[in-house]
């Protein structure tokens, strides 16, 4: 009895795991949200096996000269799927890469361009070099075989902070950081549309596994200042306004006081995990599952302080 | 796989209800072993009062955070924590004499892995509650990071402490300097904290416990006490090289 219901849990989960027909394919469809600007919007889940790692917004923008591609996805898969996808829109060449941080889902597809110069910000090569091949592994253990032959492709360029025209569109490319150690923000001064990355999150919990909140903070208060009309956030739908902006920053106020409060309350970390989140983010996608992982990432520093706040008891070893 | 394995645990523990009082509700296959080397082969009840608290997904496979928490058990005397499917099983055998028979910490974890509370009480039966924890690997095998340091020597068996009074309990949180290696990366010898104890102001035990090598690098603790006033706690213990801690924390 006992080894068919075994049997039969297995057989059922290898079957919700295993894709669907057509193998491996993204169904990527680019969507026009401006002027020469098309994005692909993945799903606001957790890299599955069902999903392939997309769960993460890639843009192009088709210029006069050629294509500028703004995040590769999560998988080589992607990344030649989504060179398909634009070949689809445009027969203009592929002209220029940018990734916006070195998390595994905005650059593994990389290696789908190859010959195409690939920027990014010194902080996100660094990183992509040294997390990439954990990266990949990873990806591979939680999407697998939609990542195979994924390998981490390094951006060859570092990205100068400034205005650069390409084909007509002037992008303005901004150096931030906070979601990560570099994180690229561009704005196109043509459309008015600005390409966030992960800075940016809008109705998906944002992730925090390289954050400091401080900064984060600090460059979301720069995005708002740009005023753009329209918003691709790394994750989560693109908006007018300033949604996004406002919700993360909500987001990572509400993080910080209450991993800054439950330190000083001496809670520990799997007891902060418990905590209750506020009504307004029970609902979001994932909200539970990343600010458990934010208690991991982040609590310790918090708790540290406040052990250390008191001077009297940090004795010293007989 | 883990996934698979997670959720029939899942679905067993809710058959659990209907089960014998010894089936394993996470459903480990380690779980006879364990239970005959750690108990004996002594009956085990799986008592919905002992809630392990840990998140679903080991984030950070070195810091596996871990609460453990007994609403309504009267007398416990004896909490022993042991990750199933970890290199090395025991975490800790926490004795909590005065205190309160729950405390939290931080363990490397190998695998995926239950991990369990069992709970003897004073008329000696063994009692069990426990979860599942996904991991990515590598939290035992790994070499502790703090070795780098130039000064970690020095900072050895260093106590940080702090302790939240309300009148009736107190909460002691401790963090203490220590590798804890576990022998299990290459060419590192094991090195840990082995005994750990709260003193009174007279030298008596408040709360004594045994730690292993899955513990955490620099492990943090949280423990339970009555409150006793405006009267200094010792923290004292010794690692597996003889090296002592001894460190009073000031209300
Ligand atoms: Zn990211």
């Amino acid at each position: 009895m006992m080894a068919r219901l075994l049997a039969a849990l297995v057989a059922f989960a290898l079957s919700v795991a295993a894709p669907a027909a057509a193998p491996f394919d993204y169904r990527l469809k680019p969507e026009k949200i401006a002027d020469d600007t098309w994005v692909l919007i993945g799903s606001t889940e957790d890299i599955t096996r069902g999903n392939g790692g997309n769960i993460v917004n890639t843009a192009f923008v088709v210029t006069k000269e050629g294509v500028v591609v703004i995040d590769s996805g999560p998988s080589r898969r992607y990344g030649e799927q989504m060179r398909a996808a634009i070949a689809r829109v445009t027969d203009k060449p592929v002209v220029r890469v940018f990734n916006t941080h070195h998390h595994p889902d905005h650059f593994l597809g990389n290696q789908a361009y190859a010959d195409v110069p690939i920027a990014a910000l010194p902080a996100t090569r660094a990183g992509e070099r040294d997390d990439g091949g954990a990266f990949a592994d990873n990806m591979y253990r939680m999407a697998g075989d939609w990542a195979s032959g994924t390998e981490p492709q390094v951006a060859q360029q570092d990205v100068k902070p400034g205005r650069l025209t390409v084909g007509g569109h002037e992008f303005e490319l901004i150096a931030l950081e906070g979601h990560t150690a570099g994180d690229l923000a561009i704005l196109d001064h043509r459309t008015g549309v600005l390409f966030a990355g992960d800075l940016v999150f809008l109705d998906r919990a944002p992730t925090t596994p390289h954050a400091s909140v401080q900064r984060w903070l600090k460059s979301l208060d720069a995005l708002a200042a740009l005023g753009a009309k329209k918003t691709l956030p790394g994750h989560g739908p693109v908006h007018a306004g300033s949604a996004g902006i406002e919700q993360t920053r909500d987001w990572l106020k509400w993080l910080d006081q209450t991993l800054m409060q439950s330190a000083a309350n001496g809670l520990d970390m799997a007891e902060v995990m418990r905590l209750p989140l506020p009504e307004r983010f029970e609902r979001m996608p994932l909200a539970r599952s990343e600010f458990e992982r934010s208690v991991t990432h982040l609590y310790g520093a918090y708790e540290l302080r406040a052990l250390d706040s008191v001077a009297l008891p940090v004795l010293q070893q007989k | 796989m883990k996934k698979v394995i997670a959720a029939l645990g899942l679905a067993l523990a809710l058959a659990g209800t209907v089960q014998a009082a010894d089936a394993d509700p996470l459903n480990s296959s380690r779980w006879p072993d364990l239970q005959r080397e750690y108990l004996n082969d002594a009956p085990v009840a799986f008592d919905p009062r002992i809630e392990v608290l840990a998140p679903k997904v080991a984030e950070d496979s070195m810091n596996v955070p871990v609460t453990v928490r007994l609403k309504g058990l009267p007398d416990v005397k004896r909490v022993l924590v042991i990750a199933d499917f970890n290199p090395i099983v025991k975490v800790l055998d926490f004795q909590p004499l005065l205190a309160q028979p729950g405390l939290s910490f931080r363990i490397k974890l190998q695998q995926a892995s239950p991990i369990r509370a069992l709970v003897q009480t004073g008329d000696g039966n063994w009692l069990a509650g426990g979860v599942w924890v996904d991991a990515a690997g590598g939290g035992c095998t790994a070499p502790s990071t703090g070795r780098s340091a130039p000064d970690w020597a020095q900072k050895l068996n260093q106590v940080q402490g702090r302790v939240w009074r309300d009148g009736q309990n107190q909460r002691v949180r401790l963090r203490i300097m220590h590798p804890m290696d576990t022998g299990l990366a290459p060419g590192i010898p094991a090195f840990f904290i082995e005994q750990l104890a709260i003193v009174d102001d007279k030298g008596d035990a408040m709360l004594k416990l045994e730690t292993f090598e899955p513990l955490s690098e620099n492990p943090v603790f949280s423990f339970d006490l009555p409150d006793t006033g405006a009267v200094a706690l010792r923290v004292v213990g010794r690692d597996n090289n003889g090296n002592r801690i001894d460190a009073k924390v000031q209300p």
